[in-house]
């Protein structure tokens, strides 16, 4: 199949390209740009004149739920939302359940993944058994089984020699390791521990939870010198630890939930429980602090924290409920909503959502280089739109209503057209 | 924020009460004045009025506690209610059943008012946002959120004994952090405009960036109890030793306790009150309890004529048509 996309602002920050042109994809690949290819006879055309092409998306943390929570949502639903969204590639977390602690679920998931052909998903392994903290996962199996990384799965390992020994382990491998940067006693509570807390009696979570959390990691990774990356950072003062250990050279990388960048403590002001999130949303100051931290590179992804659930779910006293939001829908809304308010430019957010992603897992993906496999975004960036409903299973978002900048017209995956409006 | 508007109607009448916050002083004056009136009820030889009668008030409780649900009880069958007792930490939440089917059932039964009790904070405004247009809900404590009638009980006592708020100065000592009765207290007093509001209490028993309620800070009892007009102790809980938020119940006594010796740094005519249930040795010494500047039990018969007015007017108010005036 060869497919000519025409006219398009073409993005595609790995290769410093932001030009207009015509983009051709041939076989699944990326077979030139500007310049037809020899012999290319296009098959399809898609009009991206005002529109912005650039590379797939690729968010490094989402939930699907499936195995174990297919009452919430499935791979198929939500990679179909994914595709919606205009994301390819989607890093699933360990947290499932089963957990992703041996290569049979690894290989379940990748199946149900390309029965459902919406998006590409790559699992991260268990860095411990059953995500428990106490015994070593069989990182190498995971990672001949196809785990991307491995990672805690959102469930911080408490024991320090634990972690020391993980740690190791993952190196000899050259696994990298994704971290949830949280002491599991100080992240006890439900919300920032700040005035809003102290103002609703609701319990806190203070910021030295993940700080003192992301200094004791980086300490351990000095000895060790393995790649370790700190998903979801919500604290001013945790931009500035990731940055100076970056300074310093430690292969050290972050990333940051969009809703972060959007909301703080105020929003959780009635109770609100679809911003009951973890980490939790903190003050302004932190907000600001993590778009500047998002612009400079500090926070190298930016990513949705997908995490769907059922309406009962949320329906309940704030302290009842499941924390997380559905965000595969308004990944790239919102991210465009950053770029137009100033606090980056557009290719640079376009590298935060895909070769900012792809060089943290060391994938060859999220750039439109020729003979790259052709997965691409295709959107228009003036189109405003208000969602009423999401394509995820999920309707848990407090942005539901919100006036968004940019709908995706067109998703291909591996040259494959999966999503077209 | 809206908290307030959940509460209140289109005028701003109230509704609900959920939470002291954002009301106007108007609010509260009219329930104090109301209060006073309906006080007298008790000392007839018939202890009833009909305000309320052939209306239905749940008590929905999820958290034990007969003496709040009691006074309520008698509230509202002195407006000559019916009283339907449910305590629902021994029955189906236990079983799994959620709170919105729990509500959905006893909703089913056609009542009038809920008065809920919760561990949750937040747990009686989402109830209120969840039942039908004409149950009025009264918040009897949500987790550490909110205990907004015994704010205004404690309101109504302090007017009968120093009615000028602007040159009160009152001191709450203890486990503020997890108190639901110091939040809803701190709000009332800024809303009455009291002069000054402390809170006394180790950092540990202090929530984060406290002062932002409008209350000044002491961690020294010495300091903080220097010349207030009223002393309000908090009950500690003895799981707060096991949370490592205390060392033992005699150091925080002999540091924060309110003793004879301690209550003389107070204004001679100063009062002692107490929601209760009291921990004599704990937080407050025998001698202080019973002593004469303890309006401890003055308090409890006060919650049943608060609570007879805040059923009437909230309950008055859903009885009114809508578009109508106040």
């Amino acid at each position: 199949m060869h497919i000519l996309i025409q006219g398009g602002r073409v993005i595609d920050p790995a290769h410093h390209i932001d030009t207009v042109a015509d983009l051709f994809v041939a076989v699944g690949r990326i077979a030139g740009l500007g310049q037809p290819p020899a012999g290319f006879k296009a098959e399809c055309v898609i009009d991206a004149r005002s529109r912005i092409v650039c590379p797939g998306l690729i968010d490094l943390c989402a939930r699907l739920r499936e195995p174990g929570q297919e009452h919430k949502a499935t791979i198929a639903s939500e990679t179909r939302a994914a595709a919606a969204g205009g994301v390819t590639t989607l890093v699933c977390p360990p947290d499932t359940d089963p957990v992703i602690d041996e290569p049979a679920v690894v290989e379940l998931i990748r199946r149900r993944a390309v029965a459902a052909g919406h998006a590409r998903v790559l699992a991260l392994g268990a860095l411990t058994h059953r995500l428990r903290g106490e015994r070593l996962a069989e990182m190498a199996a995971l990672k001949e089984a196809g785990c991307v990384g491995v990672g805690d799965g959102g469930r911080p390992i408490a024991n320090t020699r634990v972690l020391r020994r993980a740690l190791e382990y993952a190196a000899t491998f050259g696994l990298t390791v994704f971290l949830t940067p949280l002491d599991p006693e100080l992240g006890f509570g439900l919300v920032h521990e700040g005035p809003v807390a102290t103002r609703l009696g609701l319990p806190g979570i203070p910021a030295a939870a993940e700080t003192g959390a992301i200094a004791r990691d980086l300490e351990l990774i000095r000895d060790i010198g393995v790649r370790v990356h700190f998903g979801r950072l919500s604290c001013a003062r945790s931009v500035e630890l990731v940055a100076r250990a970056q300074a310093e050279g430690w292969s050290v990388t972050a990333d940051v939930a969009v809703h972060h960048l959007h909301l703080s403590e105020i929003d959780l002001a009635s109770f609100d429980s679809r911003c009951h999130v973890r980490p939790p949303l903190r003050e302004s100051r932190d907000r600001d602090a993590l778009r500047t931290g998002l612009a400079s590179g500090a926070l190298g992804a930016l990513c949705s924290d997908h995490q769907p659930h059922e309406p009962d779910a949320k329906e309940a006293p704030l302290g009842d409920t499941e924390p997380g939001i559905s965000g595969l829908d308004t990944l790239l809304a919102l991210g465009l909503r950053l770029a137009r308010d100033g606090v980056l430019p557009l290719p640079t957010l376009i590298e935060r959502l895909t070769w900012g992603p792809a060089r943290i897992l060391g994938l060859d993906r999220g750039h439109l280089g020729v003979g790259a496999p052709a997965d691409v975004c295709v959107f228009d960036p003036d189109a405003e739109w208000r969602a009423a409903t999401l394509s995820s299973r999920g309707q848990n978002s407090p942005f539901i209503g919100w006036e968004l900048p940019g709908r995706v017209t067109h998703t291909l995956l591996e040259g494959y057209v999966v999503h077209e409006v | 924020m809206s908290a307030t508007h959940i509460q209140l109607d289109s005028h701003g009448r109230l509704l609900h009460f959920l939470t002291v916050e954002g009301l106007t002083r108007r609010h509260l004056t009219d329930i104090l004045d109301t209060a006073e009136s309906l006080r007298g009820v008790a000392e007839r030889r018939v202890k009833k009025l009909p305000t309320l009668h052939g209306k239905t008030v749940v008590n929905l409780f999820f958290e034990a506690s007969t003496r709040t649900r009691t006074t309520f009880e008698l509230a509202a069958k002195r407006l000559s209610a019916d009283v339907l007792n449910l305590n629902i930490a021994t029955s189906s939440a236990v079983k799994g059943e959620s709170l919105l089917d729990t509500l959905r059932n006893i909703e089913a039964m056609q009542c009038d008012m809920f008065v809920v009790r919760h561990e949750q904070s937040g747990a009686a405004e989402f109830i209120a946002r969840h039942v039908k247009p004409h149950i009025a809900v009264l918040n009897a404590g949500d987790g550490r959120h909110a205990h907004p009638t015994q704010a205004m009980l404690d309101m109504f006592t302090i007017r009968r004994h120093k009615p000028d708020f602007p040159h009160l100065q009152i001191a709450i000592v203890g486990d503020i952090l997890h108190s639901r009765v110091a939040r809803s207290l701190i709000h009332a007093l800024n809303i009455l405009g009291a002069g000054e509001i402390r809170v006394i209490a180790p950092r540990t028993l202090l929530p984060a960036q406290v002062e932002t309620l409008g209350a000044r800070v002491f961690y020294d009892p010495g300091q903080g109890l220097r010349d207030v007009d009223v002393v309000v102790m908090l009950r500690l809980q003895k799981e707060r030793m096991e949370r490592a938020l205390l060392p033992t119940e005699q150091e925080f006594f002999q540091r924060y306790g309110l003793t004879e010796d301690r209550l003389a740094l107070a204004k001679p005519d100063a009062i002692v009150m107490h929601p209760g249930p009291i921990n004599r040795g704990v937080e407050i010494d025998s001698r202080v309890a019973d002593g004469p500047r303890s309006v401890i039990l003055e308090q409890v018969t006060n919650g049943i004529a608060v609570r007879m007015a805040i059923m009437s007017i909230t309950l008055g108010n859903h009885a009114r048509p809508a578009g109508g005036t106040v």
